[in-house]
């Protein structure tokens, strides 16, 4: 016997649904992509956490949208490598920031720094939010009074208004 | 009211289109080289056949410097490029074999031609990032005073070479750089 297809349907739809659902709430679980694994020597935990805040807070060069700690390129694994070399060598976090950027410039910061180049990037935001402020306080003052406004009109005017609506009924 | 106020929102409308439409358009693997208009990195190296190199070996006119590795595909399409220029003798090409194997290395230049006055060994890709490297490949145009003058990211083809190349070149050579 031949099954109909409108009853064969809707069962099949309702497994797509459930299916669908299913792969939906397993990817709410799924874990961000592994740090990369590097096998670094430190004397102290505090190398090793200074070590994981700057890898974490510049950026891989040739990918992009991760930073040293997250990406498999083969740059970040270099700037891993002379991350440790520095700090086991004794140079401040700052000498470091300075190393990376003679030689990537404001880009190997995901924070860059305040410069020149860079007050729009940081003050950009703000100026929006202040004119974007202007202009609802402008549009608010004008809406609030013009609900104050008592419509005046003279002897002609109303005469004109009278005979308006005296046409209409 | 002024009536040039009702244009206010199209123009601001207006600007950040221009502005948003602009950015479609822009390479974001083109970032800026903090080399440019600074002396070559010193280096104290060897090159793919084991010979001692520094920055006293380079080339006293304008030369390109080309990051390339045996593993790096797009490096075989620019390679007919560097090829001719070599070739032709228009400008001298030196090579930084970038993050690469010796041997591999080695074995590329038998088998694809070696176009370059030699290549920088740079296994470690610890010159690399003096250069500013982030990926073979790349060229950097070096004036005589081996000061870098421009970079290209990515495939070097007849077209780039013609484009961005030969007007840098031009420029550089009415300024006397070489």
């Amino acid at each position: 016997m031949r099954m109909s297809l409108s009853r064969f349907l809707p069962r099949r739809r309702g497994l797509l649904l459930i299916l669908l659902t299913a792969s939906f709430c397993l990817s709410l679980f799924s874990l961000p992509a592994a740090a990369q694994v590097d096998t670094f020597q430190f004397d102290t935990p505090e190398q090793q956490e200074r070590f994981r805040r700057l890898s974490n807070e510049l950026r891989c060069p040739m990918c992009q949208n991760t930073n040293l700690t997250g990406s498999t390129g083969g740059v970040a694994e270099d700037l891993r490598r002379e991350v440790h070399r520095m700090i086991m060598e004794g140079w401040t976090d700052e000498e470091i920031e300075q190393f990376m950027f003679e030689r990537y410039g404001d880009f190997i910061f995901y924070r860059p720094r305040l410069r020149p180049e860079t007050i729009l990037l940081w003050f950009g935001p703000l100026i929006f939010l202040i004119i974007g402020g202007l202009v609802a306080w402008s549009v608010w003052r004008r809406a609030s009074s013009d609900q104050d406004e008592v419509a005046e009109l003279d002897e002609a005017e109303q005469a004109r208004l009278r005979e308006l609506l005296d046409k209409q009924s | 009211m002024q009536r040039w106020k009702f244009f206010i929102p199209a123009f601001a409308f207006l600007a950040l289109a221009v502005l948003l439409w602009r950015g479609l358009y822009l390479d974001p693997q083109e970032l800026p080289s903090m080399l440019i208009d600074k002396p070559m990195p010193a280096f104290e190296l060897t090159t793919v056949e084991g010979e001692q190199v520094n920055n006293a070996d380079l080339p006293d006119e304008m030369f390109l410097l080309n990051v390339w590795g045996s593993y790096c595909l797009p490096c075989l399409v620019e390679h007919p490029t560097f090829m001719r220029l070599a070739e032709e003798g228009e400008i001298p090409v030196v090579g930084v074999n970038y993050r690469d194997r010796q041997d591999l290395a080695l074995n590329w230049l038998d088998d694809n031609g070696d176009p370059f006055a030699f290549s920088i060994l740079d296994e470690s890709g610890r010159f690399g990032i003096d250069l500013g490297v982030y990926g073979a490949p790349e060229t950097y145009l070096v004036d005589g005073n081996g000061v870098i003058r421009y970079r290209h990211v990515s495939v070097l083809d007849e077209t780039v070479w013609q484009e961005e190349f030969l007007p840098a070149i031009e420029e550089l050579r009415a300024e006397g750089g070489s």
